[in-house]
C-alpha cells in the first residue's frame, strides 16, 4: 500500500481571509480608533508602513465558563528542589511561577491584542467613507486607457519585435568572446610557423603547424554567427493613461505667528491629505505653497521641514497659487482642488483680498477648496471674511476650526465626507 | 565496518515527494511489526500559510467562517512573523483517512518525524482510544464539517451574517459545557444530515411548541402542574437543552447550535486524553526512527536533527524555570510511556510493588490495554510510578483561600507518591476543572426565566466572564436567565442574572 502524498500548495492561499475581514469588519470601531490614535501619536512617514494596531483585548475576549481565583486547589509541579512535605511559602505576587497551570486565563484576555494590519487594510480603514468630492463620480466612471512605451529589452519575444542592432551587438560579442583562446593560439602558432619558413625550411614541424592551424581556423568557423541567445527583442509595456487628472494645492501660513505646534497640526492635516491621495487617486499632482509675508512653491520636503518667520499676507499665496494654476494647469485638463492651513493671522486689510482673489479668480476654477484654521481663540478676521465665501459657495468651500492634533481626525472626515455622487 | 551495506532510505536534508513516500514506507513497515493499528493516511504538503490557516481552523481542513478564526489567525500570523513561535511542525486530522499535513519548510527529517508521529502515532491512537471510538466518527467528520459550512453560509445569506455571527459568538461561550459526558452522540453523516435535517426542524418545533402550549391553560390542573418540575432532571450539556427547549429559536437557530455542539462533542476526547496521546505519539516516532536507525537505515546526521527537535519537544522546564507553563504534557506522557516499557522489560522490586499486573508482561500487550482503555485522568492514577516521580521531581502545592500561606502537601518521597498520583489525576480530571454548571429549572409558569446552578467544587467560584455568557445565554434562551451557586454544604446564593426582554421573532 503506497501512501497517498497531496501536494496542497497551490490550492487556495488565503483560506482566512473571509475570517480575517470579519474579525476587521466586526471591530472596525475599535480599530478605527486604534487607526486614529495611532495617527495622532506618529509621524505620517510611520502611517506609511505602520500597521501594527492594538485593541483592547476585554472586547475581543470570547468568554467561557471557567474557574476564578479562590478556592481550594492542588497542583502538582516539576523540578522540586528545595521542599519538603509540610512546608509552607508565600503567595507569589501576579502569576508567578508557583501559580502555573490554570490560574490565571482570565487576567490574560484583557491585555490588548496586538496584530498587525497590511498596509492596504489600514489605509482602507482609514480611508474608508472618505472621497474627494464631486471627482467620486468621475472617478467611478474612469476608463483607464493604456499606452504602449518601450521598456528595453528583453530575451523572448515575437519575431515582428527582433531589434537587430543589439542582436548583432549581442552575437559579434559573443564570438569575440568565445573565439578568444583560438585566436591567441593561431597567432602563436602562425608566428610559429613564420619563423620555422624563414629559418628552416623543409623542418617536418611545418606541416603538423599547418594541420593545427587548419583545424584551429575550422573550429573558429564553427563559431555560429548568430545563436539563439544572441536574439533580442524590443520590449513594450502598458502604462495607464489617466483620463482624469487632479492638482492638489496645499497652502501654509509658515509666518512667525505659527508655533511649531500649529505647524505640527497643519503638517498632519496636509500628511493625512497627501496620502489619501495616493491611495486613492495615483494621477494627482501636489503643490506645496508656503507663505508669511511673501509665498514660494516649495517641495515637499521644505514644505513641511524648513522654518520661516515673519508677518503674515496671505493673499500672496493665493495669488502664487493663481498664478500656478494659469500656467501649468489648465482648468479644462485638471481638477483642481485646494487645501489651505492658517493660524487666521493675517494683515487687516489683506483678509478682504484675499476673499476677493478667492472668489473672483480661485473659486471658479477650483473643484473644492479646504480651509482649515489652528488656533484657539476667538476667530480672527481672515475667518470672518472666508465665513462669508462658505455662505456664498456651499459645496464648493469649506472651513473648520481645530485647537490640537487629535481634532484633526473627525475635521478632516468632515471635509472630506462621502457626498452621494 | 559491517560487510552487507544498507542503503540510507535517503541523503541530504531537501525532501522531494519522492523520498517522502520512501520514508513514508519504510516507518509504515517497521510501525506494522511493532502491530500499531492505523486509519489508512494521506499526506499533505502545505505552505508556512497554509499552516496558519489550518492553525486558526484549530486544524480542520474546512470549517464555517467566524471572526474568531481570523483573530486567531492574526495571533498567530503576528506571533509568527516576529519570531516568538514556530510552528508546529505537524497537524493531524482524528479522521479516516487521517490527514496529516507536513510543512513545506521542513527539511526532510523533520518530514519523516512528523509522519512517524502524527501519520502513524497519533493515527493508532485515534483508531484505538475508547474515547475516540466512543465520540467521533472519524469516517464522517470531513462530510460533516462540509455539511456545516455549506449550511452556515447558507443561513449567512437568508438571514445575514450579523444575525448568524451573533447566534455562534453565544454557541461559543457555552461550547465547553455542550458536549455529552456520559452517552455516545449518534453516527454524522453528510448525506443522513442534509437529508434528516428539514425533517429534524420541523420536529424540534413541534416538540418546543407542545412544551409551551400548555401555558395560557388555567383549570383545575394548576396544581398537578406546580408540581411539575422543567427539565425533570437537572441536564448538563446546557446546549443541548437550548436546542432542545428554547422558545423563541428559528429552525435554521436550532440548526446552528446543535452544529456547534457537534463539532464541540468531536474536540472533547482530544481535550481529555492530551498527555496519553501526545505522549503516545512522542513515543512512537522516537521507537520507530530509532529501529530505523539501528537498521543501519539513516544516517548520523539525520539522527542528530531529530533527537534535537525531540528533546525540544519534551523537554520539561523546572517549575523556577521562566519557561515554565504548567507540567508539558508532551515530556509527561512521553515518559510515562516509556517507564511502563521498562517496568514491562526490566522491573524493578518497586515496579513489582507498585504493578504486579504489568511488571514482566509483553509490553505490546500492556500498551495496547493502557491505550484503548484510559484518559488522562485515569491513566496517570493508574500508570504513574514512583521512579517517574522521582526522575520530574514532582511535588504538590495546596493553594487554600482560607490559609495565608501555600503548603506544600507532597513530595517525591515514599509518604508522598500516592498524594501525588492522585493530585496529578485529578489535575487532568475535566469534571473538575470544568465548572459544573447545569439547567435546573424553567419557570414555566412565570416569566419563562431559566435557572442554572454551579455546584461549588473546593469553594472554586466562577471566572469574571460569567455575567458575558449570561448575557449570550440569555439571548439563546430568549427570557431571563439565573445563575444560583451550590456550595458543598448545600447552602446556595445568587450569582448571576441577566435579564432579557421577550425578543420579536424574526421574520425569515
Amino acid at each position: 500500500m503506497t501512501v497517498r502524498i497531496v501536494d496542497r500548495r497551490q490550492d487556495s492561499k488565503n483560506k482566512s481571509s473571509i475570517n480575517r475581514s470579519r474579525f476587521i469588519q466586526r471591530f472596525k470601531g475599535q480599530i478605527r480608533k486604534a487607526v486614529a490614535d495611532a495617527i495622532g501619536r506618529r509621524g505620517i512617514r510611520d502611517l506609511e508602513n505602520g500597521e501594527k494596531i492594538g485593541i483592547p483585548g476585554k472586547d475581543i475576549f470570547e468568554p467561557h465558563f471557567r474557574h476564578g481565583q479562590g478556592g481550594r486547589r492542588e497542583i502538582v509541579h516539576p523540578g522540586n528542589d528545595r521542599f519538603n512535605t509540610g512546608d509552607t511559602v508565600d503567595r507569589p505576587l501576579g502569576g508567578g511561577a508557583g501559580q502555573g497551570g490554570k490560574a490565571s486565563p482570565d487576567g490574560e484576555g484583557m491585555d490588548d491584542f496586538v496584530f498587525t494590519l497590511s498596509r492596504d487594510e489600514f489605509l482602507d480603514i482609514f480611508f474608508d467613507e472618505l472621497a474627494l468630492p464631486n471627482l467620486v463620480k468621475r472617478q467611478l466612471a474612469r476608463i483607464d486607457e493604456y499606452k504602449r512605451v518601450r521598456a528595453g529589452y528583453t530575451q523572448s519575444g515575437v519575431p515582428t519585435n527582433i531589434n537587430l542592432v543589439r542582436t548583432m551587438r549581442g552575437a559579434a560579442g559573443r564570438r569575440i568572446a568565445v573565439a578568444g583562446p583560438f585566436a591567441a593560439r593561431l597567432r602563436e602558432l602562425q608566428d610559429e610557423l613564420e619563423r620555422l619558413r624563414r629559418d628552416c625550411p623543409g623542418d617536418p614541424e611545418i606541416g603538423q603547424l599547418e594541420r593545427e592551424i587548419a583545424g584551429l581556423k575550422a573550429r573558429r568557423e564553427a563559431i555560429p554567427f548568430i545563436d539563439p541567445f544572441d536574439l533580442r527583442y524590443s520590449n513594450r509595456i502598458r502604462i495607464a493613461q489617466p483620463t482624469t487628472q487632479a492638482v492638489m494645492f496645499c497652502l501654509m501660513d509658515v509666518s512667525g505667528s505659527m508655533d511649531e505646534s500649529k505647524k505640527q497640526v497643519a503638517k498632519r492635516f496636509f500628511m493625512l491629505l497627501y496620502l489619501f491621495l495616493n491611495q486613492n487617486y495615483e494621477h494627482i499632482e501636489v503643490v506645496f505653497i508656503r507663505h508669511h509675508t511673501v509665498a514660494e512653491e516649495v517641495d515637499e520636503d521644505n514644505f513641511f521641514h524648513s522654518r520661516e518667520t515673519g508677518g503674515t499676507i496671505v493673499s500672496s499665496a493665493l495669488k502664487l497659487m493663481h498664478e500656478v494654476i494659469t500656467a501649468r494647469y489648465a482648468s479644462n485638463a485638471w481638477n483642481i482642488y485646494c487645501a489651505q492651513a492658517s493660524d487666521g493671522d493675517n494683515w487687516n486689510d489683506d483678509s478682504a483680498v484675499c476673499r476677493e482673489l478667492l472668489s473672483g479668480s480661485i473659486l471658479p476654477v477650483v473643484q473644492y477648496f479646504a480651509y482649515i484654521e489652528i488656533a484657539s481663540l476667538q476667530p480672527q478676521n481672515l475667518w470672518l471674511e472666508y465665513e462669508q465665501l462658505q455662505a456664498s459657495h456651499p459645496g464648493q468651500f469649506a472651513m473648520q476650526r481645530i485647537a490640537e492634533v487629535s481634532d484633526i481626525y473627525p475635521v478632516f472626515r468632515e471635509l472630506f465626507r462621502k457626498r452621494p455622487a | 565496518m559491517s560487510k552487507k551495506r544498507i542503503r540510507h532510505i535517503a541523503e541530504g536534508s531537501e525532501w522531494t515527494l519522492d523520498a517522502i513516500e520512501r520514508y513514508d514506507a519504510e516507518i509504515g513497515r517497521v510501525a506494522k511489526n511493532f502491530g500499531l493499528d492505523t486509519y489508512r493516511h494521506q499526506l499533505e504538503i502545505i505552505t508556512a500559510e497554509q499552516m496558519m490557516d489550518a492553525y486558526a481552523a484549530i486544524g480542520m481542513p474546512v470549517y464555517y467562517h467566524h471572526w474568531s478564526f481570523g483573530k486567531h489567525f492574526l495571533e498567530t500570523e503576528n506571533r509568527y512573523k516576529r519570531g516568538q513561535m514556530g510552528l508546529a511542525y505537524e497537524i493531524v486530522i482524528n479522521s479516516d483517512p487521517c490527514i496529516a499535513y507536513l510543512m513545506e519548510e521542513n527539511t526532510l527529517t523533520m518530514q519523516a518525524l512528523v509522519i512517524a508521529h502524527a501519520a502513524y502515532g497519533h493515527n493508532s491512537f485515534f483508531k484505538g482510544n475508547h474515547l475516540f471510538k466512543q465520540w467521533t466518527s472519524a469516517d464522517a467528520i470531513i462530510d460533516y464539517l462540509v455539511f456545516a459550512r455549506n449550511y452556515i453560509a447558507e443561513c449567512e445569506e437568508r438571514h445575514g451574517f450579523e444575525a448568524v455571527e451573533r447566534l455562534v459568538d453565544a454557541c461559543h461561550a457555552l461550547m465547553n459545557l455542550g458536549v455529552d459526558r456520559y452517552k455516545r452522540s449518534p453516527r454524522l453523516s453528510l448525506e443522513k444530515e442534509t437529508l434528516r435535517q428539514k425533517e429534524r426542524e420541523a420536529y424540534l418545533q413541534a416538540q418546543v411548541n407542545d412544551l409551551w402550549r400548555t401555558l395560557p391553560r388555567q383549570d383545575a390542573a394548576v396544581a398537578e402542574f406546580e408540581e411539575r418540575r422543567f427539565p425533570e432532571e437537572p441536564e448538563e450539556n446546557l446546549l443541548y437543552f437550548i436546542e432542545k427547549n428554547a422558545p423563541l429559536l428559528e429552525p435554521w437557530q436550532r440548526e446552528v447550535i446543535r452544529i456547534v455542539r457537534k463539532i464541540g462533542q468531536y474536540f472533547y476526547p482530544q481535550r481529555q486524553t492530551q498527555v496519553m496521546n501526545e505522549g503516545w505519539a512522542c513515543f512512537w516516532h522516537y521507537t520507530l526512527i530509532n529501529t530505523l536507525y539501528d537498521e543501519g537505515k539513516l544516517n548520523d546526521g539525520f539522527m542528530i536533527e531529530f533527537l534535537q527537535s525531540h528533546t525540544n519537544v519534551v523537554y520539561q522546564p523546572p517549575y523556577h524555570s521562566q519557561w515554565y507553563s504548567g507540567i508539558n504534557p508532551y515530556a509527561l506522557g512521553f515518559a510515562m510511556w516509556r517507564d511502563i516499557r521498562r517496568i514491562c522489560e526490566t522491573p524493578t522490586d518497586e515496579d513489582r510493588e507498585w504493578f504486579p499486573e504489568i511488571a514482566g508482561s509483553d509490553w505490546r500487550e500492556t500498551f495496547d490495554f493502557a491505550m484503548r482503555n484510559f484518559k488522562d485522568e485515569s491513566f496517570v492514577a493508574q500508570y504513574l510510578s514512583p521512579r517517574l516521580m522521582r526522575e520530574f521531581r514532582l511535588f504538590a502545592i495546596l493553594d487554600d483561600d482560607a490559609r495565608l500561606k501555600l503548603r506544600i502537601d507532597a513530595i517525591h518521597d515514599e509518604s508522598g507518591y500516592r498524594v501525588l498520583r492522585r493530585a496529578l489525576a485529578e489535575q487532568y480530571n475535566l469534571g473538575s476543572s470544568d465548572p459544573n454548571i447545569q439547567v435546573w429549572n424553567v419557570d414555566l409558569r412565570g416569566d419563562r426565566s431559566l435557572t442554572l446552578r454551579h455546584f461549588s467544587h473546593e469553594r472554586r467560584p466562577l471566572g469574571p466572564e460569567t455575567d458575558k455568557i449570561l448575557e449570550h445565554l440569555a439571548y439563546l434562551w430568549g427570557f431571563s436567565v439565573r445563575l444560583d451557586e451550590q456550595m458543598p454544604d448545600g447552602s446556595l446564593r445568587p450569582i448571576g442574572e441577566h435579564k432579557s426582554e421577550k425578543r420579536s421573532r424574526h421574520v425569515a
